[in-house]
């Protein structure tokens, strides 16, 4: 499986991006075989509304199962609801550390928005 | 003749400005509250409300049963209010600009449209009928202020001296509220940040080719930048309303500028005169 990470750079070590709707960009990791892939989401940093309903379709779109953000927003969740991808809040400071806990199952599976729209 | 009151900064007085405009005038005024987001001339003018109405925008309904969840209405959408992840799409009425677009690159015809209220109109009367009052009110949680000045505007009629509060800032609402009237005021405070939106305030009515003029509220406070760049602009000071703490007193009590300093009755009276002698009134 894939996982998700809000990323604010292009590498590991890159520090977990504060905000889900308008992210860098996303670490996409491949649980299996150990390598990652980014995935640009610099189109919804400028966005003018709905940053976080084009990530979660950016991120539904990479084919991950799951999707690691320090928050997420009301209509976000509900596009990542829909498209079936599971939401795990973390905030811990790199997308390594992030990795590393949810292989651990540190991490618990989010089951509403934790932070207001235009947080 | 249309005055319309605005600002760029918030805060700076647009309303004060626009209610004892309303207020200074003895002939038939419609004060019209375009500030949407958060009306509150009505707080000062107290109006005996006769009317009101919804505003009502239109947004998709996606016909399930039509939809061949292809994508092509949520990949038009510049608004992210319809998303497809290979299903019918979510819509986030919310987000819709009611553009129609949805409706025309659906290649099955499953768009349709359905109403939803954003707002409220209301129509009443101050001071013995002489003023009308008219407010649009945004509901809590809608984000479209536009639709709901269109339709405020849409009951200005023709030979009434009109006052329109505009919302602060220089976007899509401002612009809006701007429309139609003969002679801008741009309200403005001797700060930094007063002078700053100032500019922007400045460069939008330029843009749009519309008469203006600046009102200094709190003038004896602050620096001199806001004077400095009216100079340096040839921009004309129209009036300057002196900082007293308590104005500030009154106005939160819901009293009137004329309420903390009376002898500013006479020149607001003025204003629309000395507008009318120096603009050709459509």
């Amino acid at each position: 499986m894939k996982i998700a990470v809000a990323s604010s750079g292009k590498t590991l070590d890159a520090l977990v991006d504060g905000r889900f709707g308008r992210a860098s960009g996303f670490i996409v990791y491949d649980l299996e075989n150990d390598t990652f892939t980014v995935a640009d989401n610099l189109q919804n940093l400028n966005a003018a509304q709905g940053a976080g309903i084009q990530a979660a379709q950016n991120v539904a779109e990479t084919g991950a199962g799951a999707v690691i953000a320090p928050s997420f927003g009301p209509k976000a969740f509900s596009v990542l609801k829909a498209a079936g991808v599971k939401a795990f809040i973390s905030s811990v400071v790199t997308v390594q550390d992030a990795i590393e806990e949810y292989k651990s199952g540190k991490l618990t599976e989010s089951v509403a928005a934790n932070v207001e729209g235009h947080w | 003749m249309i005055i319309a009151v605005a600002s760029g900064k918030g805060g700076t007085g647009k309303t004060t400005v626009a209610v004892a405009l309303s207020m200074a005038s003895s002939e038939p005024v419609l004060y019209a509250d375009c500030d949407v987001e958060e009306p509150n001339g009505s707080i000062f003018l107290r109006p005996e409300v006769t009317e009101t109405e919804k505003v009502l925008v239109e947004v998709p309904r996606i016909d399930e049963g039509k939809c061949t969840s292809c994508g092509k209405c949520a990949r038009f959408c510049q608004f992210n209010a319809l998303v497809s992840l290979g299903s019918p799409p979510l819509v986030f009425p919310e987000l819709c600009h009611s553009c129609g677009g949805c409706e025309i690159v659906c290649p099955t015809g499953a768009v349709s449209w359905k109403k939803v209220p954003i707002g409220e109109i209301s129509l009443g009367t101050s001071d013995g009928g002489r003023i009308s009052v008219l407010e649009g009110r945004l509901d809590v949680g809608s984000s479209l202020a536009p639709p709901v000045i269109r339709q405020v505007k849409s009951h200005i009629a023709d030979g009434v001296l009109t006052i329109i509060d505009c919302p602060p800032g220089t976007s899509c609402p401002v612009i809006e509220s701007l429309g139609g009237a003969d002679y801008v005021l741009l309200v403005t405070e001797p700060t930094p940040f007063g002078l700053h939106d100032l500019k922007l305030a400045v460069e939008t009515v330029r843009e749009l080719g519309m008469p203006f003029s600046v009102v200094i509220n709190r003038f004896d406070e602050g620096d001199s930048g806001v004077e400095d760049y009216c100079g340096d602009e040839k921009i004309h000071i129209i009036v300057r309303i002196p900082h007293k703490r308590f104005m500030a007193e009154v106005y939160s009590r819901g009293g009137n500028l004329f309420d903390a300093i009376p002898e500013m009755r006479e020149i607001f009276s003025e204003i629309p005169r000395i507008i009318e002698k120096g603009v050709e009134v459509k």
